[in-house]
């Protein structure tokens, strides 16, 4: 056990993970995995190629570049370097590369801000890319080791983002249970592409033009291979908790099964949340919490089975898509029949308070508006 | 000089009669040979060789986008590497606005960290892929759809944007210029870049019949032409020690290489002027 940041954390993951080459570009709070992992390679302790790109732009292209040569790649971001990415992030899925990338959650600027939200990875919902939500420290290296296993499944081949909320997680150190070497060789093995990759000895060409007659299937394929991948994360859930002792799942359910009132999650605040329902049971109210850890693939089915017999649920998003709102609240009211209100909360790194969780609950069981948005936190003088 | 007979870029892609630009790949890839990756960034000559499901590639071949060739090459070089596969030649092959202008960043890049790929700029002179827009490698003068002549408007009015001393500036050990239309120049030249430690940058000049507005006959002579005034200079900088490769016995007037092109044919003898000074003041500094 050590005491360490998520951004360790996963820079820890990583080298346990072997990836062949790190193309990395720092950024603000993703700094200090750029850093840990250069001087694991430095030292000898992560034998890969560290790439030190000019700009998140080429980090993720030479991911893709390194992971058509059929090795596993790792590289990692936040923010506005996401953003950059954006383009190419749709390529490394389209090539079907299972490159795996941590993303520090940011706020994207203007105004600029350095702190948390999750606005960053959110906007990347379309691109492909599977993305996992960490609660602690632990969990963001437990899902690395798990990203690399789901998305290198000849089944699904599309990357993974592990997301952690800038500084709540990327510089708190928590305990974190680091698993030896000789036990993750177990669980992930080398990775050995069965399709396309470059190399002289049997030629392909990747990435190339399509007509009309041909890009729909590859888009369906890929549609496909994300909801399929549910599956495949639940079967890579049950081997970790084999091997490691650590449950995971596509969404956690904390106290669901006889709550009046849902809340509906992601990332860091969960523990605040968890610690509020702990003190509104001990008073007698039924609350619970739905943690979404996979966001991407979009676990629809396990969600509605989780809250379809509460009362009303709560949903909490750090993100906004102008104009409707929380865009976890709205993929939730898409998609089930459940009587939900939507909270926009935490922008651009502010505090939400175990009063705020509570104030959260009170609408929810009094406001009669279902479309409204309601923002937390919010200084209204000040609007 | 002995030409390998093998081919690397089969026949049958979608180029115009006359393209440029399939003649420089596969002039390129003879030299290279099949222990070869190739980068393509997205432009004319990606998308006339990969119609899916046909490919003119017989050696692996990647495109990802526009503007990333360079940092493609740079993840694969380094990939190749980490297996062990050193020997393998890493080429990206980007046109001159892939590479002069939405590319130049991720090239600079690539170039100083000292990946060992050779970068093949295809240089057509503007954005032909999508229609004859101009790109920072435009020369002075050239009508584009986007920089027209017209009433108020000669065409391009800024000369062409040196690419190949930008990349010597970055202490790349080999930058060379080619033409198409000196094909064992070029080989040469694609042979020393493989056989560097690091980086090699090569612009190779490429008519366009489509672009430029002339014979689908005439690529070869209008590349010639270039050369044979002094529009386009074949050189090499070899560790920093620059070399004219190839010097006209007779340089030509520059208005034979204007004059037999649509894109300069608006002209007047004013501006044709201005263009003849500029050649002979850079021709005079390299003794051509």
């Amino acid at each position: 056990m050590k005491v360490i940041t998520a951004n360790r954390a996963i820079a820890e993951a990583v080298k346990l993970s072997k990836p062949k080459v790190v193309p990395v570009y720092p950024i603000t709070p993703q700094t200090t995995i750029s850093e840990y992992l250069a001087t694991f390679v430095a030292n000898g302790d992560l034998p890969a190629e560290y790439i030190r790109v000019e700009s998140e732009h080429s980090a993720i292209s030479a991911a893709v570049g390194a992971s058509g040569t059929g090795v596993r790649v790792f590289t990692a971001t936040s923010s506005q370097g996401l953003a950059l990415m954006h383009e190419i992030l749709f390529a490394a899925a389209g090539l079907r590369n299972p490159i795996v990338m941590g993303n520090a959650n940011r706020a994207l600027s203007a105004p600029l801000s350095i702190w948390n939200d999750q606005q960053d990875s959110i906007s990347q919902r379309d691109t492909g890319w599977m993305q996992f939500f960490a609660e602690s420290a632990q969990e963001a290296l437990d899902l690395v080791l798990q990203a690399y296993k789901i998305s290198e499944n000849e089944n699904v081949l599309l990357p993974s983002m592990v997301c952690v909320d800038g500084y709540y997680l990327t510089h708190t150190v928590e305990p974190v249970d680091i698993p030896t070497q000789e036990e993750v060789d177990e669980f992930l093995p080398p990775y050995r592409p069965k399709h396309a990759y470059l190399d002289p000895k049997d030629p392909m060409s990747l990435g190339t033009f399509t007509d009309p007659n041909y890009y729909m299937e590859a888009r369906y394929d890929m549609e496909v291979a994300m909801e399929g991948a549910k599956n495949i994360i639940r079967t890579v859930n049950k081997e970790f908790e084999e091997k490691f002792g650590r449950k995971y799942d596509l969404v956690e359910n904390y106290m669901c099964d006889d709550a009046e009132i849902i809340l509906v999650a992601m990332g860091s605040i969960c523990g605040t949340i968890k610690a509020v329902i702990d003190n509104m049971r001990k008073e007698g109210h039924k609350i619970g919490l739905l943690r979404v850890i996979a966001f991407r693939p979009f676990p629809k089915e396990d969600i509605y089975s989780t809250v379809k017999n509460a009362d009303r649920i709560a949903v909490l998003d750090k993100n906004i898509s102008f104009g409707i709102g929380g865009v976890l609240f709205n993929e939730i009211k898409a998609k089930m029949d459940v009587d939900a209100r939507g909270f926009i909360l935490g922008l651009g790194g502010r505090d939400v308070s175990n009063d705020d969780i509570r104030n959260i609950i009170k609408i929810t069981k009094e406001s009669t508006e279902s479309d409204k948005i309601n923002w937390i936190g919010l200084k209204e003088e000040e609007v | 000089m002995e030409i390998p007979e093998q081919e690397f870029l089969a026949a049958g892609h979608r180029g115009c009669a006359g393209c440029g630009a399939t003649i420089g790949a596969r002039l390129a890839l003879k030299m290279l040979g099949e222990n070869t990756v190739a980068v393509s960034a997205t432009g004319c000559l990606e998308v006339i060789t990969t119609p899916y499901p046909e490919t003119s590639w017989k050696v692996p071949w990647i495109h990802v986008a526009f503007e990333n060739s360079a940092a493609v090459a740079s993840g694969v070089e380094r990939a190749l590497k980490s297996q062990g596969k050193d020997d393998v030649n890493v080429v990206v092959f980007a046109g001159d606005g892939g590479t002069a202008d939405i590319g130049l960043q991720s090239l600079s890049g690539a170039m100083e960290r000292g990946h060992r790929i050779i970068y093949i700029c295809y240089d057509n002179e503007a954005y032909m892929n999508t229609g004859v827009q101009r790109s920072g490698a435009t020369p002075y003068g050239a009508s584009t759809t986007t920089s027209p002549h017209g009433k108020e408007s000669f065409g391009e009015d800024k000369p062409k944007k040196n690419i190949p001393m930008i990349m010597a500036a970055h202490g790349v050990p080999y930058v060379a210029t080619a033409s198409i239309s000196y094909p064992e120049d070029f080989m040469k030249k694609v042979k020393k870049a493989a056989e560097m430690e690091g980086p090699a940058y090569i612009h190779l000049h490429q008519p366009c019949t489509t672009g430029w507005g002339y014979d689908p006959s005439k690529t070869i002579e209008m590349g010639r032409l270039a050369v044979d005034t002094g529009a386009w200079i074949l050189y090499e900088i070899v560790d920093g020690e620059f070399k004219v490769t190839y010097r006209p016995l007779q340089r030509k007037p520059v208005n034979e290489y204007l004059n037999a092109q649509k894109r300069f044919k608006h002209l007047a003898d004013e501006e044709k002027e201005k263009i003849q000074n500029y050649v002979n003041q850079v021709c005079a500094e390299l003794k051509i």
